[in-house]
């Protein structure tokens, strides 16, 4: 399976008469295949989670297209599902009933999807945490929920606005090794929003550099670092060898150089 | 300049970090303080004959006639016949209210025909007093209960409204966005979602709701009533009865005080996220 946007531009409504003005993203074309971790970064005003909530199918673009194998999407889906910055876990749920959720909406026996729901939030590290109530987990704990809903839907596709944004530097770290094992568990694709450069590096099978005014694509790169630490390779001595220095560099330069032109 | 910035953003911490138990404290005995002070004042002015207790009976008298309204009645009834019809009609309002108030609500924060259709009525209704319309509802609906419940729940409807709408329209866009990414219809988006997070929006407008019941109630109770507190306060004050005039606010005072009291008893038990988000 493969998500793709093809030629997508987005323009703000508001944006007045001249029709080369006005544009968030401009002639996106982008594809994510099944197995994939894409990491989208740029500086802000580059259009990420405009990106990202045109993937995700929350806003329609002004041009171009979403497809899915082909097949147009016109609005959200199960098959793509969203982690979001700000966590959007229901307040009102308990963690395990936030988890069940997507269930829950396909009308799945309540014992059934409690079950299932306590299958996820032992897979995210979270066993025994079901009864807790949101308020009382901490950020990363948070975050961990709302990936387990996520998956609680079988996506084939993980859509994340900057996840770890909010969480301090040392839960940061810990969570990039647990998103990386839960993509490699789950067998998605993955669409990652990040202005973090480290974590890009660390994350990304593939990592895609945003230019702002409009928001269009820079650049491309491939890196393995995230496979090299899913296959044993401590996530300190990825950060000290020499190729990660090299590309931490190289992408550093592209960014960087990008926001000269801009000033 | 710098200095100053630099403790202006230090002062917070330091007030979180006091101790927040013992200024509460200090607050309730003041509280308590003012009342006795109160009590003594209005004991001394009645019994000391500084003010005739046609007036001013003192406060003994009060319970001893709160006690004779228990026991005996006033007005052919006792004061839990007074209370309870005048309960019945405030319940009676709230129930209505909510039942009509809080879809109406939805429909004016969801829909923009809902919003067309109600919106005009509510600014309508909402800085009408309610004793301007009651003389009507009595010509429609006859001088009955079912006038005085009406005309209650006419007086409840628009804070429920507007605050069932408020909390509607505050629904996280995320909260939404992340039920339609899991494949919600709209019918569930609205009672998994949006509902839930009303809620302790409409259980501000049910307070706000009941302090516009009580002002109604008393004054609906003044025609064509034969129970019921503000029938009953209205009544004493006819024959210059000052003490059960006084024992009937008093009264009032202490329901409104216990519905407050279970108002927020309900919001912990109910939306006990609410103060977290």
């Amino acid at each position: 399976m493969a998500l793709s946007l093809t030629n997508v531009s987005l323009r703000y409504h508001n944006a007045g008469s001249n029709p080369h003005q006005g544009f968030v993203l401009q002639d996106i074309d982008l594809t994510i295949a099944e197995g994939e971790f894409v990491v989208i970064i740029g500086r802000s005003g580059s259009g990420k989670t405009s990106l990202l909530n045109i993937a995700a199918g929350f806003i329609a673009p002004t041009r171009g297209s979403v497809t899915l194998d082909g097949t147009p999407v016109t609005g959200p889906g199960r098959e793509r599902a969203v982690v979001f910055q700000d966590d959007a876990l229901y307040p009102w749920l308990s963690a395990r009933d936030n988890v069940a959720f997507p269930l829950k909406l396909r009308h799945v026996q309540k014992a059934e999807r409690d079950r299932r729901a306590d299958e996820l939030l032992d897979l995210v590290g979270l066993s025994g945490a079901g009864n807790r109530k949101i308020w009382e987990l901490s950020g990363g704990m948070r975050q961990r929920v709302g990936i387990a809903r996520a998956l609680a839907s079988e996506p084939q596709f993980l859509l994340m606005d900057e996840p770890l944004g909010a969480l301090d530097a040392l839960t940061r770290g810990r969570m990039q090794s647990f998103l990386l094992d839960v993509w490699q568990r789950s067998r998605t694709g993955a669409l990652l929003i990040t202005h973090s450069i480290d974590e890009a590096l660390f994350l990304a099978t593939r990592v895609i550099v945003l230019e702002p005014d409009p928001g269009r694509i820079e650049a491309e790169f491939r890196f393995d670092f995230g496979q090299r630490h899913l296959a044993g390779e401590t996530a300190a001595d990825i950060r000290k060898s020499p190729e990660y220095k090299a590309a931490h560099d190289r992408l550093t330069h592209v960014i960087h150089n990008e926001g000269a032109e801009a000033a | 300049m710098t200095y100053t910035t630099l403790s202006e953003t230090a002062a917070p911490a330091e007030i979180e970090n006091r101790e927040p138990a013992a200024p509460r404290d200090h607050t309730r005995l003041v509280y308590l303080g003012t009342i006795a002070a109160f009590l003594v004042l209005w004991t001394i002015a009645s019994t000391a004959g500084l003010v005739s207790p046609v007036f001013l009976p003192s406060p003994f008298t009060v319970i001893r006639s709160l006690y004779g309204v228990l026991t005996q009645g006033f007005v052919d009834s006792t004061l839990m016949q007074h209370t309870g019809a005048s309960l019945y009609r405030i319940f009676g309002g709230l129930i209505t209210a909510v039942v009509i108030g809080v879809p109406a609500g939805l429909a004016i924060a969801l829909s923009r025909v809902g919003r067309g259709i109600l919106d005009p009525i509510v600014e309508f209704l909402r800085p009408l007093p309610p004793l301007a319309y009651l003389p009507l509802v009595i010509i429609w609906m006859g001088i009955g209960e079912a006038s005085k419940i009406a005309v209650i729940a006419l007086a409840m409807l628009p804070p429920i409204i507007i605050s069932t709408a408020a909390g509607a329209r505050g629904t996280s866009k995320d909260h939404v966005n992340a039920a339609r990414a899991f494949g919600a219809t709209k019918l569930q988006i609205l009672w998994n979602v949006i509902v839930p997070s009303s809620i302790p929006s409409i259980l501000t407008g049910i307070r706000i709701a009941l302090g516009a019941g009580w002002s109604t109630l008393v004054a609906v109770e003044l025609i064509a009533a034969t129970q019921g507190l503000g029938f009953m306060i209205q009544s004493a004050a006819q024959f210059l009865v000052t003490d059960i005039v006084i024992a009937g606010i008093l009264v009032i005072a202490a329901i409104a005080f216990l519905f407050e009291i279970l108002a927020r008893w309900l919001e912990r038990t109910l939306v006990p996220w609410a103060q977290h988000r």
